[in-house]
């Protein structure tokens, strides 16, 4: 018994002290999107330079957004970071954000990456473009985005989950360029082409793709680069039997209208109490090292000019993006998810 | 007059507290204005139904064949290897559903060694052989059996076990075979255990969202989460788990009116064992597979293939593991207790005054088992969070320093949310041993001027002591499994086993979330062990 009387004891102290931490004075609070691995070294980098002291939580952006929503004045959180922009706007429209005009990231972050009212600012840039078997598909056949919807792709498409948040911000930004209707047909062609129903992650669907399952597939390049970096020999032969396709480069209108981005970024929440801490921590991450950081080791294209891409990265070629706002990605988001339920887009 | 009558009122207050989650969540669903609904019949719904029935009836049928047989050699006969299967075949509860489902899709899919074989070895390409989909209605009801039978295994065979061996006895005496005493003797008195194990088994099953989400079956429960998540609509979320808890609500009616006034407590104390049936030659072989199968699929391999990646793939765990299994560890421990506690008092209320409101009350505090762990965690979010807003208001209205989030920024947001979600778990375990023990035996106690609460420490505890500790075992595994609750509701910088397994795998990154995954099993193994040891102390077999 001593000892379950120890662990209780030490149990409710562990807790205690959790829910203590984040109100000391030089501290900043966050809740993360972003996966701690992919966010926590930049986090440790910035104490250590600063002295501030960064508290983490990270989760399901709609579920940190509900506990932002739900603790209202009373959070501690003064960070938000999400891993997409149709999260950070849904945050907006919730009303759990500060509007902070920061000279520093406005000068830097171009404005289509960054939020026009300045509720949030994109910290990396994730583009996803067409990724296909090098060995099957004549590279000739490829065009746009909604090509992948004609009949010569019947049964040789992989794609993730409609339930993806990346593939909602693809849509999104397709309903903006093509409206509601041609978009649902162009979907509705590209889920008929599946060569299986959709399941797992984007790294999924490029082994499917290498596997043979499926000549194309639409995902982040991060994922590709990811493989091609690896130290599995798998994973490189994997890498090896891909290449990156840049859709909707060249032609007319919509067709002609970029590969589409998507941005990982920041926001002050409303209730904040660190002020002066959140705003260094936000600056530190648009700043030079900390760009440099995410191009390195997770393959994410820098928002800021003058930063060196990682070398898988540069091996994919420039490109051009689309130039939609992005928040419009968030506006459209439920409209997506609707068309894809429509669609059968699993 | 109060001491009769505190243990029920205790009983309720705790029950209602238990249910307080439920009811946010039920009040939300009040709120949704109707429009989305529209569009999710027209278009999902169907779908998530049928996905959802077929799981459950697919997982119900794996876990009570992988479970009963099981249960019943174990307990009944002597076969060689009987001893090591007995508590080896709880193994698989240590496995979380979407780290099996990691683990097999690592090894099944057309990108895993098994399929890249076969293409090299024959020279064939993918589609030009048949292989088991392993991402599918079928992947997952298996991956759920396997990891989910042990709660049908567990609760029978400590039924099995507190049989009086009397019934069996006289069964055969009149002319029973041994056979035929299982079908109409011990199976028929076991069925309260069965059909508990059961329906913890799907209850988890409705719960389930890592698995099936990666396996790419659209189930009621994904739908819950693509309204809440997509669709940002909490209150079109709430109202779809209003549905799901109705569903669970008719299911446990069901079963409930289906045995009626049946009684299940054996008449006599005797607890001699009868002698375990000998099995020998091919029958013992059988024996032997059947219980090895689900251990070698629901453990062995997965654990296997896991430490595999953990030691030659994975990049190595640092030295915070040590702070994340002791997290785990220590959460596990505390909600266990805290959950078994509140059920052997609210079993005990309900067995010391057996009437409808109380037993209802108490029947349903356990529903929150068959809610996702999100929904169960925005409705344990809301109520501490108006705590939270009280207390901070009190304590400047004293002119005192603001004191944080102390209920919802700390662990009692979490235990809270445990002991929601996994009090059915206790309860059923609890509940079962209690109903083992005969009403006499209280009245005996009463009649000697004990108190409720003497009879409940002197007399039932120490009886149902096996039950008590099956409950713990159970409830501390679930929540050194659970997933969804914790990451929403953790406080700053404190992460477990399961979440480091569940960010590196939803990072695409399964091999480096080896390390974390198999941290979960061995911790999930100390009281699987101890459980084991105390069984065995208690009986000679």
């Amino acid at each position: 018994m001593n000892l379950i009387n120890k662990l209780i004891f030490s149990t409710f102290t562990v807790g205690f002290l959790c829910a203590n931490v984040a109100q000391a004075a030089d501290v900043v609070n966050v809740y993360s999107a972003r996966k701690e691995a992919l966010i926590k070294p930049l986090l440790d980098e910035f104490s250590a330079s600063t002295g501030i002291e960064v508290n983490l939580v990270t989760g399901n952006a709609d579920a940190l957004l509900k506990r932002l929503q739900v603790e209202g004045s009373a959070t501690e959180a003064d960070i938000f970071i999400t891993s997409d922009v149709a999260r950070l706007h849904r945050a907006k429209e919730a009303g759990v954000l500060k509007a902070v005009a920061l000279p520093v990231l406005e000068a830097s972050i171009p404005q289509a990456l960054r939020d026009s009212e300045h509720y949030w600012y994109g910290l990396t840039l994730r583009a996803r473009p067409i990724i296909y078997a090098k060995d099957r598909v004549d590279v000739g056949q490829l065009t746009t985005y909604e090509a992948l919807a004609q009949a010569q792709w019947q049964g040789r498409i992989c794609l993730r989950s409609s339930q993806n948040v990346y593939n909602q911000s693809l849509v999104a930004a397709a309903i903006h360029a093509l409206g509601d209707e041609t978009t649902q047909s162009w979907i509705e062609g590209m889920v008929n082409n599946l060569a299986k129903s959709p399941s797992g992650g984007d790294t999924d669907q490029l082994k499917a793709v290498a596997a043979g399952v499926c000549d194309v597939t639409i995902a982040n390049t991060y994922y590709l680069a990811r493989l091609i970096n690896s130290s599995k020999p798998e994973d490189q032969a994997v890498a090896n039997k891909l290449a990156v396709f840049w859709p909707n480069q060249k032609g007319e209108g919509a067709a002609n209208r970029g590969a589409h981005v998507n941005v990982s970024g920041a926001a002050f929440t409303k209730y904040g109490k660190h002020y002066n801490e959140a705003q260094a921590l936000l600056e530190y991450l648009a700043s030079a090292p900390a760009q440099a950081w995410y191009a390195k080791i997770n393959n994410e294209y820098p928002v800021v000019d003058g930063v060196e891409v990682s070398q898988a990265l540069k091996g994919f070629g420039d490109y051009k993006m689309d130039p939609i706002d992005l928040e419009i990605l968030g506006l459209n988001n439920r409209q997506a998810i609707k068309l894809m339920d429509r669609a059968g887009w699993k | 007059m109060f001491k009769r009558h505190g243990l029920s009122a205790f009983a309720v207050v705790i029950a209602v507290f238990i249910l307080l989650p439920v009811i946010v969540i039920g009040s939300y669903a009040m709120l949704a204005d109707g429009a989305l609904w529209q569009h999710l019949f027209d278009t999902v719904l169907s779908e998530y139904l049928v996905n959802s029935l077929l799981l459950l009836f697919g997982v119900g049928t794996g876990v009570l064949l992988l479970g009963v047989p099981t249960a019943w050699l174990t307990s009944m006969c002597s076969f060689p290897g009987r001893r090591w299967f007995s508590w080896a075949l709880l193994l698989p509860l240590a496995m979380p559903a979407y780290i099996i489902a990691y683990t097999y899709t690592g090894i099944l899919d057309y990108a895993g060694p098994v399929q890249t074989s076969i293409r090299e070895l024959t020279g064939l390409g993918y589609g030009d052989y048949w292989f088991f989909e392993i991402r599918s209605m079928g992947g997952a009801i298996v991956m759920m059996s396997l990891v989910l039978y042990p709660y049908v295994y567990l609760l029978a065979r400590s039924a099995f076990l507190e049989q009086s061996v009397n019934s069996i006895e006289v069964g055969c005496s009149l002319g029973y075979s041994r056979w035929r005493a299982l079908w109409s003797l011990a199976l028929p008195m076991a069925r309260p255990a069965i059909i508990a194990g059961l329906s913890l088994a799907l209850m988890e099953t409705l719960a389930d969202y890592g698995t099936v989400q990666y396996f790419g079956v659209s189930t009621f429960t994904t739908g819950i989460f693509r309204t809440f998540y997509g669709y940002g609509d909490t209150a079109a979320a709430a109202q779809l788990a209003v549905g799901l808890l109705a569903f669970v609500m008719l299911l446990v009616l069901l079963e409930r009116y289906s045995r009626r006034r049946a009684r299940y407590h054996s008449a006599v104390e005797s607890k001699a064992r009868a002698d375990l049936i000998p099995l020998d030659g091919s029958k013992a072989l059988i024996a032997f597979a059947l219980c090895l199968a689900p251990l070698l699929f629901g453990f062995m391999i997965p654990a296997a293939q896991l430490l595999y990646w953990a030691i030659f793939e994975a990049q190595p765990l640092g030295w915070d593991f040590v702070e994340l299994a002791w997290n785990s560890f220590s959460l596990a421990f505390m909600a266990a207790l805290i959950a078994v506690i509140l059920a052997i008092i609210l079993s005990y209320a309900k067995r010391n005054k057996p009437i409808k409101p109380i037993s209802t009350v108490i029947a349903i505090s356990g529903f929150g088992y068959a809610l996702p762990g999100t929904i169960i965690a925005i409705g344990v979010l809301i109520p501490l969070a108006w705590m939270d807003h009280s207390i901070i208001a009190m304590f400047e209205g004293l002119g005192w320093d603001n004191p944080g989030l102390l209920l919802s920024g700390s662990l009692v947001a979490l235990l809270f949310a445990y002991t929601v979600r996994f009090l059915a778990v206790a309860l059923g375990s609890v509940q079962a041993g209690l109903d083992q023990i005969k009403p006499s035996l209280d009245h005996a106690g009463r009649s000697m001027g004990h108190s409720p609460w003497a009879i409940l420490r002197q007399i039932h505890v120490p009886l149902m002591r096996g039950s008590i500790l099956t409950a713990v075992l159970i409830v501390f595994v679930d929540v050194l499994k659970e997933l969804p609750a914790t990451l929403i509701l953790r406080p700053f910088n404190f992460n477990t086993m399961a979440v480091r397994a569940y960010e590196l795998a939803s990072d695409e990154r399964l091999v480096d979330a080896a390390p974390a995954s198999i941290m979960i099993v061995l911790v999930g193994l100390i009281p699987v062990l101890m459980l084991h040891a105390s069984i065995s102390r208690r009986r000679p077999h």
